[in-house]
């Protein structure tokens, strides 16, 4: 026994402490008041909301400070609905605390597994069962249950084909076409040259067919940037800067990334940052990717102008815009 | 007898001759269960639900799940003669039109918040003190299922109403859908019923909202606490706990009055913060169209990890034989994720087989008696930080004058730095906590009273700890209480020498002090 180690032991359920109400009737009788008081609060609480919501004009606003301009109406029918409802709850707990008998008790637990006679009768009632049925003799049977209860989803599956149409070719195109005037977004007019200045940006979108009306999905993939640079910012190679006009430089502003707008244009630095997650490209290098999770430039449009002096594409995008695909062909950028 | 008495037992008797519930209700109302702050956790989860399904239900009355182009009238006057979707209409008709609306519609918002915080908060309960261990791994599963379909049901849910904010977050799923390889195209075209944005995607997922990913709340809730019932509830380890009891308060009333209370100040104090707090202020942002975005554009919370990912993720794709890989999309926006939530959900399974043990647990583990779960919990948590950071890395940038660039490069490179060295640390402020609680055992509580002994010598006066808070401290390294070794025929092979590695790491304690070590100290230790 003597160098057997000894153990701290269990010295079980503390002794119950009775609170200030449980003796004292005085206290029980406050605390009683107490509960009284919390509920009758909420019943004010419900008074509130009936009477802002019948009685204040819905459309008067005013100042909070932190909170700034205010709703009256949704303000006081908030408040009344939080202190009809939160008084109701301080109330039952109250009344938990100070009143219901706080003493523990303990309850036994019972091991879930069940006693090995049950197991072994369900067992063998399952193969009994199993056996009535002639699932061990009927191979035929089990096999073509399986077969059919493993087809049988499909059904349901192909049901779910004709949600949409096929993509096709839909990711390789745009409205973008050899003589495609840019329009400005949104006021729609076509754009010259000498409308922009330098160091100014311009959102345009394709001029579609007559009688066709833009749709967003159009705006998706056609929207458009256009940048002025002093042309000897440019640091593109002879075909790129031919795609420019007079310091004009075009490009998707669909991000190469997750399809984000690339809206944030940084004058001093000819950065283009898309404000999803913050792809950055370098205008002055046809939009290479100098930062950020994006693998792709932002495609150029080639654009030049018309016999009127309005700018126009001089052909389609060369490159698929947008997010990228399973079926792209990256292998010219 | 009273009139009150009597249609309550005819009541009674009625339901009884019918029901046969007498029995059952007898049984239950007595039903124990015990008292602690964070088991409330995961009733803030279940009162959130309710508050949702709610306010959910009365915003269903305005809101017109439809991308039908409408221009509008209301009484906001900024967006008087724009043009949008018949949702983002009816959004702000219910902000500003009805009464009462917009403040369901910030309840409903504040509650998706609360609900999802609730449950993570709930989930590191349950996963630092061991409730996921056998018999309620079934639970775990469960309540990671809920995990992951509320933050689809969070993301749907803001999604609805057609913003600018909403539509590019569906632009970015979209991109998701998109990326995956072969049928990418595909899954984006069914989706979308076409080109995105379309006219299909809104009433889609409206009908996923509100019907499909809420049954199957109210199914997995269900089963959850049905299973919470049937197995009773863990308890922290103290006097008179034990793995065969259950010690607390019964059903009727305390506990019908404490949970029922609870409720309502959940309620109460989300209708606080939808009255006074503007949340997603839709008007602001304008209806969505695909050429236009919003700086410091950010997701709620449970989706501003993956966000983070997203934006931490290096420009990767690859380009072969005429088909592109997005890695940079599928990496931290699939694959990533999928490990995680695949990891957590297999924890239990992990953990007992590196334990081999395979006993049922009733009583909860102090945090700081499981170093290594304990551990690789805060790594976890540290990683999700991270990146949930780098998920508001724009917003991190403007206000605190920080380059976006460099909090690109910290989280690239702190992802896989600063988890290990987390695990590391709170493995060590673990067991340091344990040799605080052998200190406090052996040597008692320091008073702060000093006394100078007649020798001249000054000492402080420890009070030894009484009987109650010593078996507290020392339960949990009882010979009954920690699994048996594992045994050799388990250790052999690649597979078995891991899994004995591991076992050591996970079995690396301070001893806690028996009464023997007490006695051995003797009387003349103060």
């Amino acid at each position: 026994m003597s160098n057997q180690v000894e153990r701290f032991q269990d010295p079980g359920l503390p002794e119950h402490v009775h609170r200030n109400a449980d003796v004292d009737p005085k206290a029980a009788k406050r605390a009683e008041q107490q509960v009284a008081i919390l509920f009758l609060l909420s019943a004010v609480g419900t008074v509130l909301t009936i009477v802002s919501y019948i009685k204040v004009p819905k459309d008067k606003f005013f100042y909070l400070p932190i909170m700034g301009s205010t709703n009256v109406q949704q303000l006081l029918l908030g408040l009344g609905l939080t202190a009809s409802t939160l008084f109701i709850g301080l109330g039952a707990i109250q009344w938990a605390k100070k009143l219901m008998p706080d003493q523990e008790v303990i309850a036994e637990r019972h091991e879930f597994r069940s006693e090995e006679v049950d197991r072994a009768e369900l067992v063998e009632t399952f193969k009994e069962r199993g056996a009535a049925a002639g699932l061990g003799r009927r191979s035929l049977i089990k096999r073509t249950l399986g077969l059919a209860l493993g087809l049988v989803g499909l059904s349901p599956l192909l049901l779910l084909r004709d949600t949409g149409p096929q993509p096709k070719k839909y990711f390789n195109t745009t409205d973008w076409a050899a003589g495609t005037r840019l329009l400005l977004d949104p006021a729609g007019t076509p754009i010259k040259a000498s409308d922009l200045e330098v160091g100014a940006v311009a959102q345009v979108l394709p001029e579609l067919p007559a009688g066709t009306e833009r749709t967003l999905e159009n705006t998706g993939k056609d929207a458009v940037l256009l940048i002025r640079l002093r042309p000897e910012d440019f640091n593109l190679d002879a075909e790129r800067l031919s795609w420019t006009h007079e310091g004009i430089i075009a490009f998707s502003k669909i991000c190469t990334h997750m399809g984000c707008a690339v809206a944030l244009y940084e004058q001093q630095t000819h950065h283009l940052l898309c404000p999803c997650h913050q792809s950055t490209f370098d205008v002055t290098r046809a939009a290479k990717v100098i930062f950020g999770p994006a693998a792709r430039p932002l495609p150029q449009l080639a654009i030049t102008v018309d016999a009127n002096g309005y700018l126009v594409a001089k052909q389609p995008f060369t490159v698929p815009v947008g997010p990228s695909f399973w079926e792209r062909n990256s292998s010219n950028g | 007898m009273k009139t009150s008495q009597k249609v309550a037992g005819a009541t009674a008797n009625y339901v009884d001759e019918r029901t046969g519930a007498a029995k059952w209700l007898k049984k239950n109302l007595t039903k124990v269960f015990p008292d602690h702050w964070s088991f409330m956790l995961g009733e803030i989860c279940l009162y959130s639900f309710i508050i949702l399904l709610l306010t959910g239900t009365f915003l269903t009355f305005w809101f017109d799940p439809s991308q039908r182009e409408v221009v509008y009238n209301g009484s906001y006057l900024p967006l008087s003669g724009v043009h949008m979707s018949a949702a983002y209409d009816s959004t702000l008709h219910l902000s500003f039109d009805v009464r009462g609306g917009l403040l369901m519609r910030q309840i409903h918002h504040w509650a998706a918040l609360i609900f999802m915080s609730a449950i993570v908060a709930h989930l590191f309960r349950v996963f630092f003190t061991g409730a996921f261990r056998k018999p309620r791994e079934f639970n775990w599963l469960i309540g990671v299922g809920l995990l992951t379909f509320g933050i689809v049901e969070g993301f749907l849910g803001y999604s609805l109403p057609d913003d600018l904010l909403s539509g590019t977050g569906i632009r970015i799923a979209e991109a998701i859908l998109q990326a995956i390889p072969v049928v990418g195209s595909y899954l984006s075209f069914f989706a979308f019923g076409g080109p995105f944005p379309g006219t299909s995607f809104i009433p889609r997922i409206f009908i996923v909202h509100v019907l499909l990913l809420p049954g199957l709340f109210l199914a997995l809730i269900t089963i959850h606490l049905m299973l919470v019932w049937y197995q009773k509830h863990t308890q922290y380890p103290g006097p008179g706990r034990t793995e065969k009891n259950v010690v607390g308060y019964p059903l009727m009333p305390v506990y019908m009055a404490k949970a029922g209370g609870f409720f309502f100040v959940v309620l109460g104090v989300t209708a606080f913060l939808g009255a006074v707090a503007s949340i997603n202020p839709i008007w602001l942002y304008g209806p969505y169209t695909p050429g236009q975005i919003s700086a410091g554009s950010q997701p709620d919370w449970y989706m501003g990890w993956l966000d983070g990912l997203v934006r931490a993720a290096p420009p990767l794709e690859t380009h072969a034989f005429g088909h592109t890989i997005s890695w940079n999309i599928l990496i931290p926006g699939l694959i990533i994720p999928g490990i995680l939530f695949t990891g957590m959900a297999l924890y239990p399974f992990i953990e007992s087989w590196i334990t081999g043990d395979k006993r049922e647990h009733h009583l909860l583990d102090r945090p700081r008696n499981a170093p290594n779960r304990t551990a690789l919990g805060v790594t976890a948590i540290v990683f999700i930080l991270i990146t949930l950071a780098n998920g508001g890395n724009d917003i991190i940038a403007t206000h605190f004058h920080l380059t976006i660039n460099g909090i690109m490069w910290f989280t690239r490179i702190a992802l896989f730095i600063v988890p290990p060295i987390a695990f590391v640390i709170t493995k060590r402020i673990c067991l340091s906590l344990q040799r605080a609680d052998r200190d406090l055992v052996l040597h008692g509580r320091e008073t702060g009273r000093l006394v100078m002994l007649p020798s001249g010598e000054m000492i402080e006066v420890h009070e030894p700890l009484s009987d109650a808070k010593k078996w507290t401290l020392t339960q949990h390294q009882n010979p009954d209480a920690l699994p048996a070794p594992l045994p050799a025929s388990a250790t052999v092979g690649l597979k078995g020498k891991i899994r004995a590695r591991l076992n050591r790491a996970n079995a690396v304690q301070i001893p806690a002090p028996t009464l023997s070590d007490l006695k051995e100290l003797g009387d003349g230790h103060h």
